[in-house]
C-alpha cells in the first residue's frame, strides 16, 4: 500500500468489488436468436436453444456425456500426444500454440475417443474438440482415430465419429494431409468386418476432414444448421465473385442436394443412433 | 519454343539473350565468334546449375508452376503408347482438369490418370487451371475401378493448385468425391504409382495420390495448403508466402527426409521444362523400377503393404496417461 493510500480517510477507501457479484456464465445469449437464457436451462437442453432450436457448439466430453451410458466407459488413445515435426513457426511457435490450447481446453489435442455404450449397445466414439486449435486434424487426431477404429474392430462394435473441425492442421504440413488418407484407409477395415461406421457432422465440418472419412460413413448424419463443406464460404466467394445462395453449405442445403442421409436434432440423437445401430446389425430394437 | 525465365533466373536470361544476339550476328560477321558462343553457352549452363543448386522452397514453387512445365498429357505422349482417353464420370460431365484412360507402358496395358493444366489463356480456362470438380475425381474413380477389374496397374500424375472451390462443386459433393477416392485407393487390388509432377495442392492432389509408391519430381511441391493460403491465414498476409513455403516443408528433398515420400526423380539442369525428353526418360525409368518392385506381390499382399504404409503416417509421442 502506498503512503498516500494510508493517509486517505477510511471512509473513502476503495473497496474491492464485492465477491457476491453474479457468478460468471450464469446467463448465456443464443448466438442465433439472441434470447438471453439461463446457462443451466441451456445445458439441460443439451446446448440447444429452447427458444429457436439453434444447436450451439459443445465440447467433446460434454458430447460423450450426452450420448454414452454413464457406466463402463473409458478413454482410448489418450496416450498419444503431439510433437512439432516441422519446427513450425509463424507469428507464434507451434509448441506455444499447443500448450495455450491445452491450457484453454484441458485436452492434449483436438480429439477425444471413448469406448462405451449407447443404450447398452457397445460403441466406440471419436469426437473432435473444436476448441482445440479449431478442431484441426494433425498426427494425433489421425492416430487416436485409428486407435479408436482398432478398438472397435477388437470388440466387434460400431464406430462413430463426430466432427467439428476447420480441416487439416497447417502447422504439421504434409503430415496433416496424410491423416486424411490414414483415417479413411482405417475405415476400410471396419467395412471388411461389416461393422457400422456412422458419422455425425456438426458445426463446422470443413476441409480435410470433410473431404476424407466424413462422407464415407455407412450412415451420414448432420446436426441442424451446421456449416459443412470442402472449401470455406469466404474462399468460394473470392473465387467465383458472386454472393453465395441463402443457406449455402448448411445441413439443410446438404440434405436437399443429397449429400447427407438425415438431419437429427441433438435431443433425439441417442435414440436415433441406437435405432440405426440395431437396424444395421440386425438386432431387436433397443429397450431402455 | 522460347524459354520463359523466372525472376530469380534473370542472370541466366541476360546471358541467353547475349548468346542469341551473337548467333544472330554470326552469319554476317567477318570474325569467327563461334568459340565465344560455345564459351558463353557453357557459362550459362554452369550458372543455371549454380542457381538451381540453391533454390529456396518458394523458388522451387515457382519452378513447379512454370508456364512451360510438362503436364500430364506431355508425359503420356513421351512415356506411354496407344493412349485411349476415356472421358467423363458417366453421371454429370467430363471434367477437363483431369485426364485419363487406357495406355501401354513398356508394352504393358495400364491405366493413366492425371491433372491437366492449360498453356494459353483459352486452354487454361478449358482445363479450369487444373482444378478439378467432383466429376474429375469421379472420372478418376471410374478409371481406377476399371483398372482393378482388368488387373491393370495405375499411374497417376499430380499437378493441381487444389480442388476447385466453387458453388457447383460444393453442391455436387466435392468432399464426398475426394473422400471416396481415398477410401477406394486404400484397397484397390492393383499397383498404384503416384508421381507429383508439378503442384501437389492439398486434398485435390491427394485424391489421386494414395498409392504403393509416391514420388516427386525434383522441383515439384506437395503441401497441405498453398504457401499463399497458409501465409494469409497464419501471417494474415499472402506476401509472407516465401516464409510459409520455408516452414511448411513443401519440397521433394524436405518431404523425402521426413519420410513422407518414397523417391525423388531428378530433373534436367534448369528444370523439367528445359528438356521434356530427358525428363520423360528419367521418369520412365522411375516408373519401371516402381512397377517391377511390386511384380511379386499378390493383390492382398499389395493392399496390406499399402495399408501399413498409410497407418505409419504421422509424428506424435506416447505419454503415460494422466
Amino acid at each position: 500500500m502506498s503512503w498516500l493510500k494510508k493517509l486517505l480517510p477510511p471512509k473513502i477507501k476503495r473497496e474491492a468489488p464485492s465477491k457476491k457479484s453474479i457468478p460468471e456464465g450464469l446467463w448465456s445469449k443464443c448466438v442465433s436468436c439472441e434470447a438471453v437464457l439461463y446457462r443451466s436451462d441451456l445445458d439441460s437442453n443439451l446446448g440447444v436453444c429452447p427458444k429457436c432450436g439453434h444447436h450451439q457448439r459443445i465440447r467433446a466430453r460434454a458430447r460423450m456425456d450426452m450420448l454414452l451410458d454413464p457406466e463402463g466407459r473409458f478413454e482410448v488413445g489418450a496416450e498419444v500426444v503431439p510433437v512439432d515435426p516441422l519446427k513450425f513457426k509463424d507469428s507464434r511457435r507451434y509448441p506455444d500454440r499447443l500448450s495455450a490450447a491445452a491450457d484453454d481446453t484441458s485436452e492434449a489435442d483436438a480429439m477425444v475417443v471413448m469406448q462405451g455404450a449407447i443404450k447398452t449397445l457397445p460403441v466406440v466414439i471419436a469426437c473432435f474438440e473444436f476448441d482445440f486449435l479449431g478442431g484441426s486434424m494433425g498426427s494425433v487426431v489421425g492416430e487416436r482415430f485409428v486407435r479408436g477404429v482398432r478398438q472397435a474392430l477388437e470388440h466387434n462394435c460400431p464406430f462413430i465419429c463426430i466432427t467439428a473441425t476447420g480441416g487439416a492442421r497447417m502447422q504439421e504440413g504434409l503430415f496433416s494431409l496424410m491423416q486424411m488418407a490414414k483415417t479413411t484407409a482405417a475405415i476400410t477395415r471396419l467395412g471388411r468386418q461389416r461393422l457400422p461406421f456412422i458419422t455425425l457432422l456438426t458445426d463446422p465440418t470443413m476441409g480435410g476432414v470433410s473431404a476424407s472419412f466424413a462422407f464415407v460413413g455407412d450412415v451420414v448424419i448432420a446436426e441442424p444448421g451446421a456449416l459443412i463443406g470442402f472449401a470455406g464460404p469466404r474462399v468460394i466467394e473470392q473465387t467465383v465473385r458472386e454472393t453465395l445462395p441463402e443457406g449455402f453449405q448448411r445441413s439443410e442445403f446438404l440434405l436437399e442436394k443429397g449429400a447427407v442421409d438425415m438431419i437429427v436434432d441433438r435431443r433425439q440423437l441417442r435414440d436415433k443412433l441406437a435405432d440405426i445401430i440395431t437396424l444395421l446389425t440386425r438386432q431387436p430394437a433397443a429397450s431402455l | 519454343m522460347k524459354t520463359t525465365f523466372l525472376d530469380f533466373e534473370q542472370p541466366i536470361a541476360e546471358l541467353e539473350a547475349k548468346i542469341e544476339e551473337l548467333r544472330f550476328v554470326q552469319d554476317d560477321s567477318a570474325v569467327d565468334i563461334s568459340e565465344e558462343i560455345v564459351r558463353l553457352e557453357s557459362k550459362s549452363q554452369t550458372l543455371t546449375k549454380d542457381i538451381y543448386a540453391k533454390l529456396s522452397p518458394w523458388q522451387i514453387a515457382q519452378v513447379a508452376r512454370h508456364p512451360q512445365r510438362p503436364y500430364t498429357l506431355d508425359y503420356i505422349q513421351h512415356i506411354f503408347t496407344d493412349f485411349e482417353e476415356l472421358h467423363g464420370d458417366r453421371s454429370f460431365a467430363d471434367d477437363k482438369a483431369i485426364v485419363g484412360g487406357l495406355a501401354r507402358f513398356n508394352g504393358q496395358s495400364c491405366v493413366v490418370i492425371g491433372h491437366q493444366k492449360g498453356r494459353d489463356t483459352k486452354e487454361k480456362i478449358h482445363r479450369n487451371f487444373g482444378m478439378p470438380r467432383p466429376e474429375g475425381y469421379r472420372k478418376a474413380l471410374k478409371l481406377m475401378r476399371l483398372a482393378e477389374k482388368f488387373g491393370l496397374p495405375v499411374f497417376t500424375f499430380v499437378d493441381t493448385p487444389g480442388a476447385y472451390p466453387g458453388i457447383g462443386a460444393e453442391e455436387r459433393g466435392q468432399s464426398e468425391a475426394i473422400g471416396r477416392n481415398l477410401y477406394v485407393m486404400a484397397e484397390l487390388k492393383v499397383p498404384i504409382v503416384c508421381t507429383i509432377i508439378g503442384e501437389g495442392g492439398s486434398g485435390g492432389a491427394l485424391a489421386i495420390a494414395v498409392g504403393d509408391q509416391v514420388q516427386m519430381l525434383q522441383y515439384s511441391t506437395y503441401s497441405v495448403i498453398s504457401p499463399e493460403g497458409c501465409a494469409s491465414i497464419l501471417w494474415k498476409s499472402a506476401e509472407k508466402a516465401p516464409e510459409a513455403a520455408e516452414t511448411m516443408g513443401i519440397t521433394a528433398a524436405r518431404l523425402k527426409s521426413l519420410g513422407l515420400i518414397d523417391k525423388i526423380v531428378n530433373e534436367p539442369v534448369g528444370g523439367a521444362h528445359r528438356d521434356y525428353r530427358a525428363m520423360s526418360q528419367s521418369l520412365r525409368r522411375a516408373l519401371s523400377d516402381a512397377l517391377r518392385s511390386f511384380a511379386d506381390l499378390t493383390p492382398s499382399q499389395l493392399v496390406d503393404r499399402r495399408f501399413d504404409r498409410l497407418m505409419a503416417y504421422g509424428k506424435f509421442k506416447e505419454a503415460a496417461v494422466r
